[in-house]
This record gives structure tokens, sequence and C-alpha cells, in this order.
């Protein structure tokens, strides 16, 4: 079987406005299988999301492969949906509206998009609101609209870029718990970044650790945990309380890595 | 100047936000709002009545400073008598003709180079200097060769008007291209817009904030071209008004006209404000306030 996404070697450099070269990524490898959960977590700053760029087609590779279905990223493909860490809904664009923009974009008439908008607004829970705008909304609506927005074309991939980082921990982990629903419905591939590892575990079957920039995989934990699960209930459980430990063991020395280098730069 | 208009604008909205949840606050609020009207008044009584009064005494110099009643006067008389060019409307008619049509066409080429160099780097590399050198000559002076190419007529003082608003709006338009937040192009990208819908239905929104804090002054920029443009050679309009007023040294039918243009200009601000306004519903309450 052809992964979904597959990066070989893959490395990133930026030019900084001073003129140096900064590798935000190095002869980074992952694997995701297609309809895989996977979640990974790292330092700040260790390319995560540039990872996510890459995948996506919104960055090009500056050496190495990066496969999505076994064909080389050439720019934004169809298939690919796409959850940013900070509100990326359209602040001008009614709630229904919002939703409707991807099929709209992507020539579907506009009675239908906007049906197939209303379907989806019903599914995550904003019926009530479809007229309303982005900023009368609370942040988790706003989430639920952007989840909404990239499910609506259905995409075969998912990239989630820590996109409950700015919320409460509560709605949090209703948000996951809707999330996990939605996906089992059609089981997307899913690379989801969190700096939180209670929530990699709680939603992965695969979580990923990088190593302090330049970005690479420093493990993989396989998350054997029954679905469907209960985020809220999941990290009392034995194995999850034991993974937590494992995978933390591998992460701290990154942490500490980042962190004392942010304080050394200051 | 965006970020000025919205720094303005935000206090009254807060507030405000705070009256609503104490009535104690709400009255208080609105005996302020009574005193302020009052010395509003206060002042133009003052101002005005004291202009009198001081050239009654001939303390100022009716002839050069002229005298608030034979500025009434002055305008009556155009009203009922029209002035040596034909109706008084007709003068004010001929100036908001050029000031309209300079400023449509102004805004619309200011919004469309603006948006254009702001997606496009390698236009703005070429262009860019080209635009700030324009952009520093005083182009007031320009008023004359427009004369000299288009004659007198209407399309002189439209060419003025135009250079004046596209500046302004054209580095509003510019700005607010290049701010528009990056993770909404690029969710608009995955979402599948075209580079010409990320346009029209993501940038163009998204600047149309900067876009509208300009037309607040580039109104004002037109009426200044169409007005220096008469001043310079004209067979109609206020600026030629004042024009004969100044070469006649009346003092009065100066200020008569520029009461006339300051009504003009006033209205034009309202209509701008109720235009943002609808523009911009979708902004939350404590930015598309328009209080002042």
């Amino acid at each position: 079987m052809t992964a979904a996404i597959e990066l070989r070697n893959a490395t990133k450099r930026f030019r900084t406005p001073a003129g140096a070269i900064y590798t935000a990524l190095r002869d980074l490898n992952l694997v995701v299988e297609p309809g895989e959960f996977c979640a990974v977590v790292g330092p700040t700053g260790c390319g995560k999301s540039t990872t996510l760029s890459l995948i996506s087609g919104l960055e090009t590779a500056s050496g190495g492969k990066v496969l999505v279905n076994g064909e080389p990223v050439t720019g934004i493909g169809p298939g690919i949906g796409f959850m940013f860490q900070t509100d990326a809904v359209f602040p001008w664009k009614s709630v229904l509206a919002n939703v409707a923009a991807g099929p709209l974009f992507r020539g579907v008439p506009k009675r239908q998009a906007l049906d197939n908008a209303r379907d989806w607004l019903r599914r995550v829970g904003l019926s009530g609101f479809a007229d309303r705008h982005p900023h009368q909304l609370s942040g988790g609506m706003r989430k639920r609209v952007a989840l909404a927005q990239s499910l609506i074309n259905e995409p075969r991939i998912l990239l989630m870029d820590e996109p409950f980082s700015a919320l409460d921990v509560q709605t949090r982990s209703i948000m996951s718990d809707e999330l996990l629903a939605l996906w089992e419905l059609s089981r997307p591939t899913v690379v989801f970044i969190t700096h939180d590892l209670e929530e990699a575990i709680a939603l992965a079957d695969k979580v990923v650790v990088m190593t302090a920039g330049p970005g690479t995989i420093k493990a993989t934990f396989h998350v054997e945990l029954p679905r469907p699960r209960k985020v809220q209930e999941i990290r009392f459980d034995p194995k999850f309380v034991e993974l937590y430990h494992r995978i933390w063991e591998s992460l701290r020395d990154e942490v500490q890595l980042a962190y004392a280098r942010t304080t050394t730069a200051a | 100047m965006s970020q000025l208009a919205a720094s303005a604008v935000t206090a009254p909205a807060k507030a405000e936000t705070v009256l609503v949840a104490d009535p104690r606050a709400r009255a208080r609020a609105r005996r302020q709002k009574i005193i302020v009207r009052v010395l509003q008044l206060t002042v133009f009584v003052v101002f005005v009545g004291g202009w009198e009064l001081l050239s009654q005494l001939k303390v100022l110099d009716p002839f050069f400073f002229g005298q608030p009643s034979k500025i009434a006067v002055q305008m009556g008389d155009w009203l009922k008598n029209g002035t040596e060019a034909g109706s008084i409307w007709t003068q004010v008619g001929v100036t908001m003709e050029e000031a309209l049509l300079g400023f449509a066409i102004g805004v619309v080429a200011g919004i469309v180079c603006g948006i254009a160099l702001g997606r496009v780097p390698m236009l703005s590399k070429i262009f860019g200097p080209y635009i700030k050198v324009m952009n520093s000559i005083p182009r007031i002076v320009l008023g004359s060769i427009f004369i000299v190419w288009l004659g007198l007529g209407l399309s002189s003082k439209v060419a003025l008007a135009i250079v004046l608003v596209f500046f302004a709006v054209f580095f509003n338009a510019y700005q607010g291209t290049r701010e528009v937040d990056r993770n909404l192009v690029a969710n608009a990208r995955i979402l599948g817009a075209s580079g010409r819908q990320v346009t029209t239905q993501v940038v163009l929104p998204s600047a149309l904030t900067w876009i509208i804090a300009s037309l607040h002054v580039s109104f004002g920029f037109a009426l200044i071209g169409a007005i220096v443009g008469e001043f310079l050679g004209a067979q109609k309009g206020l600026g030629l008004l004042i024009r004969q007023a100044q070469d006649t040294f009346n003092p009065n039918a100066v200020f008569a006209a520029m009461v006339i243009i300051a009504v003009v200009a006033l209205v034009a601000e309202g209509l701008i404000a109720l235009l943002e306004r609808v523009l911009l519903s979708w902004r939350p309450p404590q930015l598309s306030g328009t209080e002042l």
C-alpha cells in the first residue's frame, strides 16, 4: 500500500532577513499510512509547522523528497485540508459563507455549496449561527467553523497545526472529542501538531517526537488504545499513563535543550 | 493613518460598554454630552459674535477681515440673484461634478494600482521608486500644466483631483494589501482559491479597512483639486467665485464660498461614514464606530 504521506530526508532552509541561512528541518523521515492519525510533538521552534507547510505544498523542500499518495508535492493539492493555529476563518464572511467558501472556490454551484455548508454547520452544532460573523462567536465556535470549513472539501489528508492551543482546557477536550467523532466518519489521514503530550496520545494512533531545531524525527510511539475514545477519561487508563512516561522521557531532553537555547540567546 | 483612526474611535466605544452596565454612569455620560454641546455652541457664538462685534466697532477692519452679517447677506444675494458666472447652484454643481469625477477615477485607479503592486513584488520593485518621486512632488503645481494641456473646462480640474486622490488611496491600498494576514491567504489557497479569487475575496475585503480610511482624506483632496483648478483658470465653479472675490477685494464673498464648500465637504464626509458602516459591518463594534 502506498503511504498517504512520506517525507524522505526532507530538509528546509530559510534565508533570514539578515542574510544568514537557517535550517528548520534536517533529513526528516516520516511515513503516515492512509487513515492514520499521527500526532507530532516537539519543543518550540523545532520545525513542526514547517513540516506541515511542506506536506500541504505551501512551501517547497530545499532538499529530499515529499510525497503525497506516492506523488511528489508540486503545489497545493486538492485533497488536503489545513487547520491553522490562529483563526484563519474570513472575518468579513458570515459563518455559512465561511463554510461554503471551499466548494465555491472550487466551482460548485452556489445553491449546492450552501446546502452542503448548512449540513456541515449542523454536524458541528452551529446550525443557529449561520448568519453570524466570526467576531460574534466564542473561540471554540470559531474553531468549529474552521473544522467544518476544512472538512466540507472532504480532504483525504487533514493537516492540523496546534488547532486547539488557543482554547481553554475544558473547551479543548470537548473539541478533541468532536474532532475524533468527525474523523471516525470518513477516516482521513491526519497529521496533528501539538505541544500537549496528553492531547497527542489521547487523539493519535502514532506519536512522533521531533528534536529541537533543526528538526528531525527522534522517536515514534504507537498508541495501542482502543477506539472510540473519550479524551477526558482515557488519560486515567494505566496504558495511557505508561505511554505518557515513555514518550516524555524522549521529549524531555529536547524541551530542555530548546529552553536552554532561548535563555542563553536572550 | 487608519491605525490613528482606529485608536480614535476605540475609546468611545469602550466607554459605551461600561455605560450599558451601569445606569448611573449612563446618566453621567448624558449630562456630559449636553455640557459638551452647550460649550460647542458657546465657542461658536463667542467666535462669530466677537468677530461681528469687533468689525462693527472697527477694531477689525471689515475691508480686510469681512463681517459675519455681510457674509450672510452675500450668500443671500447669491441665492436670490445668482453670481456673475450664473446661478450659485450651477457653481456648486460644476465644482461637485469635477470633485466627484476626480474622486471616483482616482479611487478606482488607486485601489487597482495599490493592490497590483502589493500583490506582485516585481511590479512594486520596478515602480516603487517612481511612485515615491511623484509623491514627493507638490502635485498642486500640476494644475498649471493640466490647464495648458486640457484647457479651462472640466477635464483639467478632474485631472488635478485625480492625481491628488490617487496617491492617498494608492498608499493605503498598497499597505493594506501588504498587511493581509498570511494565514488567511494560505487558508484560501488550501480551500481551493485561485490567485484571482484570493485577490477579490481575501485581499480586497481585508485591505478595505485601510482603503476606506483613505477615502475620508481623499474626498477633501478631490475638492482641493477642483477648487484650485478653478482658481487657476475656469469659467464656472466655486473656485472661480473665490478668485473673482479676491480680485475685487471682497473678503465676505471668499468666506461665503468657504462656508458653502465646508457644507459640501461635511455632507460628503457623512456619506463616506455611511458607506464605511455598510461595507465594514462585519467588524466588531469597537472598531467600526464612527463617533467623531
